[in-house]
């Protein structure tokens, strides 16, 4: 009665690599946040279209500091992304000083904003421009904050030797969700600091 | 250590052999309070949204009756204006937010593992919180109402009215909060249909076999990812407004009022769409069974489900033509809002034409499926009448759009529910509905929504103001208000006929067996109610008609849902890739889990303590939910998340 068409192989069992559904869940929560963070974007150039330059500071907010403190999140990424390669080649140290680096420098990134802020004069109450620069790089901030406690977990899951050359899901996830937060500070940085310079 | 297997080849049997009850140890829950916080059983968390969604439906039922008793007459004062305010805005939350997507949902989440032939949802107890963050939020907003703290400002709450100066009470505060908490739900649930229907098919199950209604809440999900966050963000920012002092929509401060507008409606227009394309495919499910024939169309219909999504997404500003926008941006919104009638259009067209070509077995079920596609059209053309400018400037903030509104998610989302409810509440509980009293519910209902709702289209073309909480005598408007509360009231018995039937019937109703329709999908291939792991085995799929192939004789190759893979290594199902259902991995599904219902009452204060600036709750909560969080994605070596020794 039956076509019996299915003869099975051997097939994983579990999450290996990116092959299970943490994986995806992961790209949904990365499209939702995406959006998010499109709609924060989205209000401050409707603002800037409605009120042209009259709604910028006199003093736009300076490189100075978040020029090397994007350079600084972006080499945390790399960091990253080498003790992932660890992880691949079976490499334990690779993976645990990867992810340590990756750690420190996130943690160096969130020291140094949080001295941007403290050095800007005006605040969020001060006008439309402060409620936005601090609504949308205070909700990148809270990405940060987030994105450094997953990585502190899977550095302690590495250390405890959860993850091997296949089973090392949780590790690609973490990261991938940390690139993802690096990537939307460029696109914060750029609406901030050099679009008010271009025009 | 235990040895963490990470390849196996799954074997095959027949249902023939008895291991059902070693799977049944396997996937049960516990009896008592324990399991009942720590399930994370699909068919159970879909039966829970959908009575809790009935019970707001009911909610809101009854809020609308009060309203209907004060409008019947002229120039009354059963209530004040505040609380007139009160009773429309938190009817609109409660039917638009806490009903009509959640029921939804439930139906979604009961049906969808059964319907592809897997054992549970991708994410078993991302579904659990979903259902407890939807509970929670539910009656976190409701908590305002009670205290006379309810919305008052329309559920679509413009500003500057909700603004502090203008509505410094709570009322806000519950309403902005409530409805962050509530998009984590639908967020997440979101997440977890999109993963399941690219990953959870029996094999076999390609791209082109997915069962019809399963479009409409893929794609419902798709949407509801990309447009939540706009609707949190402006809820969020008007709370910040509120309570401290910045400045996103205060015109004194060149805050923009109009920001508001725009980030609510890129939301919740869509949202229209997701809270009616689901109930469309439950429509286009189960039309067909009692036609006798498959849904003509079945490609078209799928492509049009998406395409009105996409349309969706650049209508918005149809909400807005009235606010001195320029004339170009009218033009495109206008235009696109006329051009989703197409699609639309391609859905009624393949029902008529199933009908036509069908033999229709007229049961309460088929009445309601197919009632829809007459209030469908009628909700379709008031919505086209709208989608034009010059008209919309004449009709918008009268009892017109009222009545499209409600032709709309009355007619396409209320009748095809019920039309569910008759469908599968005998495979859901085994037994059948009554059809004699169910002919009595639909023909009540249908006459009562049709006598109260079609003549306010006269009432909003005669000029009267909607959110007006009573109105002078002598203005055209009395006998038809007089009318509009009759039906209404005739409505609401009709909605109750169908909670006798539902109470009667679950004790006496007849017996269903397993496909009582002789329906075609693989839901109706299992035991009715099915058992906790849904199939002894795996089936396996080779058309769109699994339990129809002997009679159409439209496929090379037979389903085989008697013989398929075991997978009872723990709670385990198969995981096939996205588009050709071919075998992929086998998933080990986590046991049921306490993480979700800790992690939703952490929240629950967490809002709480946000509402009173109670910081240290606040703080505390987010402790709770860090912590259960942890808990929760630990890798587990039963789970396969961790290595074990003897691995690599």
């Amino acid at each position: 009665m039956t076509d019996a068409a299915l003869a099975p192989e051997r097939l994983p069992v579990g999450a290996i690599e990116r092959r299970g559904l943490g994986w995806w869940g992961l790209l949904c929560l990365i499209a939702t946040e995406g959006a998010l963070f499109f709609y924060l974007l989205f209000s401050y150039f409707y603002f800037d279209v409605q009120m042209h330059r009259e709604w910028l500071p006199r003093e736009l907010p300076s490189l100075g500091l978040a020029l090397p403190n994007t350079a600084i999140l972006l080499l945390s990424s790399v960091a990253a992304w080498i003790g992932e390669r660890g992880v691949r080649r079976g490499a334990r140290w690779q993976l645990l000083l990867g992810l340590l680096g990756a750690l420190v420098l996130g943690a160096v990134f969130v020291s140094i904003q949080l001295m941007e802020w403290q050095s800007r004069a005006a605040s969020i109450r001060a006008s439309t421009y402060g409620s936005m620069y601090y609504t949308v790089t205070g909700f990148h901030m809270a990405h940060v904050v987030v994105g450094l406690a997953v990585l502190l977990m899977v550095l302690v899951w590495s250390a405890l030797g959860y993850f091997d050359r296949r089973r090392n899901a949780p590790v690609l996830i973490g990261n991938a969700y940390w690139h993802f937060v690096d990537a939307v500070w460029l696109a914060v940085f750029t609406t901030f600091y050099i679009t008010p310079r271009l025009w | 250590m235990t040895l963490v297997e990470t390849e196996r080849r799954p074997e095959i049997a027949s249902t023939a052999t008895s291991y059902g009850r070693g799977l049944e140890q396997i996937w049960k829950t516990e009896p008592g309070i324990a399991g009942w916080i720590s399930t994370v059983d699909h068919k159970e968390i879909g039966h829970r949204y959908i009575v809790t969604s009935f019970v707001f439906l009911i909610l809101g039922g009854f809020e609308a009756l009060i309203m209907r008793l004060q409008l019947a007459r002229p120039e009354q004062h059963l209530l004040t204006p505040e609380q007139y305010n009160q009773l429309f805005s938190t009817h609109g939350m409660t039917m638009i937010f806490l009903y009509a997507l959640p029921i939804l949902s439930g139906f979604s989440n009961y049906l969808w593992p059964l319907i592809f032939g897997s054992r549970d949802m991708a994410f078993p107890r991302l579904n659990a919180l979903s259902y407890w963050v939807y509970l929670a939020s539910g009656i976190f907003m409701y908590a305002g109402f009670l205290i006379g703290a309810g919305p008052n400002d329309g559920w679509f709450n413009y500003v500057p009215y909700a603004e502090r100066p203008y509505n410094p009470g709570l009322n806000m505060d519950f309403y902005a909060l409530g409805m962050v908490f509530y998009g984590l739900s639908t967020t997440v649930g979101a997440a977890n249909f999109v993963v399941t229907f690219l990953r959870m098919r029996a094999p076999g199950m390609s791209i082109n076999r997915v069962p019809i209604m399963t479009w409409g809440t893929l794609t419902a999900s798709a949407a509801n990812l990309l447009v939540v966050p706009s609707v949190s963000l402006a809820f969020f920012m008007l709370w910040m407004d509120r309570q401290f002092s910045t400045h996103f929509f205060d015109v004194n401060q060149q805050g923009q009022p109009l920001l508001w507008q725009h980030l609510f409606w890129i939301f919740a227009h869509p949202w229209v769409y997701v809270v009616v394309l689901p109930a469309m495919g439950m429509v286009s499910e189960g039309l067909p069974v009692f036609c006798r024939r498959p849904l003509v169309g079945y490609t078209p219909v799928a492509l049009s489900t998406v395409a009105t999504m996409v349309l969706g997404f650049g209508v918005w500003v149809h909400h807005m033509f009235a606010t001195g926008l320029p004339n170009l941006a009218l033009s495109f919104f206008s235009s696109t809002s006329i051009m989703i009638s197409i699609p639309s259009a391609v859905a009624v067209f393949a029902w008529i034409a199933t009908i036509w070509l069908g033999r229709p077995v007229i049961t309460t079920a088929f009445l309601f499926f197919a009632s829809m596609i007459v209030l469908f059209v009628i909700g379709g053309v008031s919505g086209f009448m709208t989608g034009s400018v010059p008209v919309d400037w004449q009709l918008t903030d009268t009892y017109f759009i009222v009545a499209h509104i409600h032709y709309v998610l009355i007619g396409i989302n209320v009748f095809p529910v019920v039309g569910a409810v008759y469908f599968w509440f005998p495979k859901m509980t085994g037994r059948l509905l009554d059809e004699r009293l169910g002919k009595w519910n639909f023909w009540t209902m249908f006459i009562g929504f049709n006598l109260g709702f079609l003549p306010m289209h006269l009432t909003g073309l005669y000029g009267m103001p909607r959110r007006v909480y009573t109105y002078p005598a002598g203005m055209g408007w009395d006998t038809l208000n007089m009318v509009t509360s009759i039906g209404s009231l005739l409505f609401a018995i009709g909605v109750l006929l169908l909670l006798v039937n539902v109470v009667v019937s679950l004790r006496g109703g007849r017996i269903a067996g397993a496909n009582p329709w002789d329906a075609d999908t693989l839901e109706w291939s299992v035991s009715s109610p099915p058992p906790s792991y849904n199939f002894a085995v795996i089936p396996e799929v080779a058309s769109r008609h699994p339990l129809w192939e002997d009679r159409l004789g439209e496929a090379a190759n037979r389903s085989s849902v008697r013989q398929g893979l075991i997978l009872d290594h723990g709670r385990e199902t198969i995981v096939t890739t996205p588009l050709d259902g071919d075998l992929d991995l086998i998933a080990k599904m986590p046991e049921d889990s306490y993480s979700p219902f800790i992690l939703t009452v952490g929240a629950s204060a967490g809002f709480t303590g946000a509402l009173l600036h109670w910081w240290w709750l606040a703080g505390a909560s987010a402790a709770v939910v860090a912590g259960a969080l942890i808990a929760w994605l630990w890798p587990r070596r039963s789970l396969a998340q961790a290595a074990g020794a003897g691995d690599d």
